[in-house]
């Protein structure tokens, strides 16, 4: 951290403009925040992006249809699936491919398996961003079970491009539903262990509850999706109000915060978790058996047109806007990412808080830079 | 979501950290190859060629198909006329001559393994990048096959189409010195 000394403009007294990032442990990644206190108020900040740029949506204009599939996965590193499923879902609504039922299920409950993970991952670096190094561990083990599942079905724990237009890549191992049995068992003990760990310490409420608060309205104003506005009271979840894939067959409730302040944003997610966990317990129960895959061409050619679809990621609304010339490579993709939405709130958010609190307050947004910057 | 009495709430974790004193570690300690965590069937690592062990040759007949749909075009090839055949003792025409992976751009994403018309590269499980030299990421067709023998072994494969790939030369009426 670097600390330099200036006159600022907003007010008389001297100030600090103190220099958070990019090479900062607490941003989740290369994430400049620039901050002028005074004293140990903070008057204003300023976010940098753009250091992880990588022109994604302009490489998906040179790579067939199916390659960009391995571009998404690397937007949101930690939410790979749902990005998978976001891009998969605007082709097939431009092509008009119906997916068989049981890869919907299929994608249903690793896509709400990865939503754990990224809960789990949010969890124990948040309790990082607190001060506190044990729930880290806890997040952790949590987190591996899930991707172990993930390596025994996809291949890969992380950059799996398992879910395919039209479908997924290859059948679910013969043991699977065994396995996600077992990983539910897990996972459920997991959570109230995580929950019983740091939601009710003294300490981590102390440094919580009330800090960063933003309301209902001046979130949606915001475009904050996701967590960060259900904590701020508002039933807005894209699974049940605008249901894609096939969650409106699902029975789960969409867990609201009240206060809109960090605590309520952690406590979202945590919520989130078991309710993730009602729907992998209901879609492993009927499970049909069948295709795991529409027919499609190896080289897909949509009609000219454009696409828009809106998935709910771990982060919150993710939108693809696809438009399609009619040849092998889209015209354009546009991502709209949830997390480069509510790091606009940030600024916001730390207005008038404790220079101590900026790692919290952008902790509990749960940014990836992968997303931000694309 | 209400708040208890945080004393109470911090005993309770407390109370999880003890009884998770008492659990075996979760981890392994990674570099020692007899801790090291057990990889799953499907695992990919970076792509190998395989190994057809009835006619002692490739599988791989240079037909370029995954070094054109490669993302990040990782690969290069080039295919020759196949000795073998001219002899009769293969079905191949062709054989690859030259292959070429950077594993340093190779993003496993396994699409070489979909788009394969001949079952001839699979995702072996290697998956250590670290190498001494700078450029000794760009493995050429003898360390493929090497790493696709040992991955062959490993899980006892076999091609998914038999049938179509077998490098087993067909009965006469194609080739009539082929005995």
């Amino acid at each position: 951290m670097q600390v330099h000394q200036q006159v600022s403009e907003y007010s008389d007294a001297i100030d600090l403009m103190v220099n958070m990032g990019p090479q900062h442990p607490s941003t989740h990644g290369v994430f400049r925040l620039v901050i002028w206190v005074d004293g140990e108020r903070i008057v204003k900040v300023e976010p940098h992006i753009g250091y992880l740029h990588r022109g994604s949506e302009k490489i998906c204009e040179s790579e067939q249809y199916s390659q960009i599939v391995t571009l998404f996965d690397r937007l949101d590193y930690v939410g790979n699936l749902n990005n998978e499923l976001a891009f998969c879902l605007a082709v097939e609504k431009l092509t008009e491919t119906v997916v068989p039922e049981r890869a919907e299920y299929i994608r249903v409950i690793l896509c709400e398996l990865n939503r754990i993970a990224s809960h789990m991952l949010f969890y124990g670096v948040y309790g990082l961003d607190v001060g506190a190094t044990t729930p880290m561990l806890y997040g952790f083990r949590e987190r591996e079970r899930v991707q172990e599942l993930f390596e025994s079905v996809t291949g890969a724990r992380m950059m799996h491009n398992y879910i395919r237009i039209g479908g997924v890549k290859e059948d679910v191992p013969d043991d699977f539903d065994k396995n996600v049995l077992i990983l539910l068992d897990h996972l459920k003990r997991g959570v109230d262990e995580c929950d019983r760990l740091l939601s009710q310490n003294e300490m981590f409420l102390a440094r919580t509850k009330g800090v960063g608060i933003i309301t209902g309205e001046d979130a949606l104003d915001y475009g904050v999706t996701g967590p960060a506005l259900r904590a701020s009271g508002v039933i807005e979840d894209v699974r049940v109000t605008d249901p894609y894939s096939i969650y409106s067959r699902f029975d789960f409730g969409i867990p609201v915060g009240s206060n809109g302040d960090c605590w309520d944003r952690y406590y979202v997610r945590v919520e989130e978790m078991r309710e993730s966990i009602k729907i992998v317990e209901q879609a492993i129960s009927d499970i049909p058996d069948g295709d795991i895959s529409a027919k499609v061409r190896r080289i897909i050619r949509p009609p000219v047109g454009e696409v828009f679809v809106r998935t709910e990621s771990p982060r919150g609304d993710l939108g693809v806007f696809l438009v399609s010339d009619g040849s092998d490579k889209p015209y354009r993709v546009k991502v709209r990412p949830p997390s480069f939405a509510n790091l606009q709130a940030l600024e916001y958010m730390l207005e008038d808080t404790y220079i101590a609190d900026a790692v919290l307050v952008l902790g509990s947004i749960d940014i990836i830079m992968g997303e931000v910057d694309r | 979501m209400k708040i208890q009495n945080p004393v109470v709430g911090f005993i309770n974790g407390l109370m999880v950290t003890i009884r998770s004193t008492l659990r075996r570690p979760v981890t392994a300690e990674y570099p020692a190859i007899e801790k090291r965590l057990p990889l799953s069937n499907r695992f990919m690592g970076f792509p190998a060629l395989t190994w057809d062990y009835d006619i002692e040759e490739p599988y791989c007949t240079g037909c370029m198909v995954c070094v054109r749909e490669c993302p990040t075009q990782c690969m290069s090839a080039q295919m020759k006329d196949n000795p073998q055949h001219e002899k009769g003792l293969s079905r191949r025409r062709k054989i690859i001559e030259s292959f070429e992976i950077n594993l340093g751009r190779c993003i496993l994403c396994g699409i070489c393994v979909d788009v394969c018309n001949f079952d001839a590269i699979e995702m072996s499980h290697e998956y250590e990048l670290s190498k001494y030299q700078r450029n000794a990421n760009r493995v050429n067709l003898n360390q493929l096959l090497d790493m696709g023998v040992v991955y062959q072994n490993k899980l006892q494969w076999t091609p998914k189409q038999p049938q179509k790939n077998s490098g087993i030369p067909l009965p006469p009426k194609q080739s009539e010195d082929s005995s």
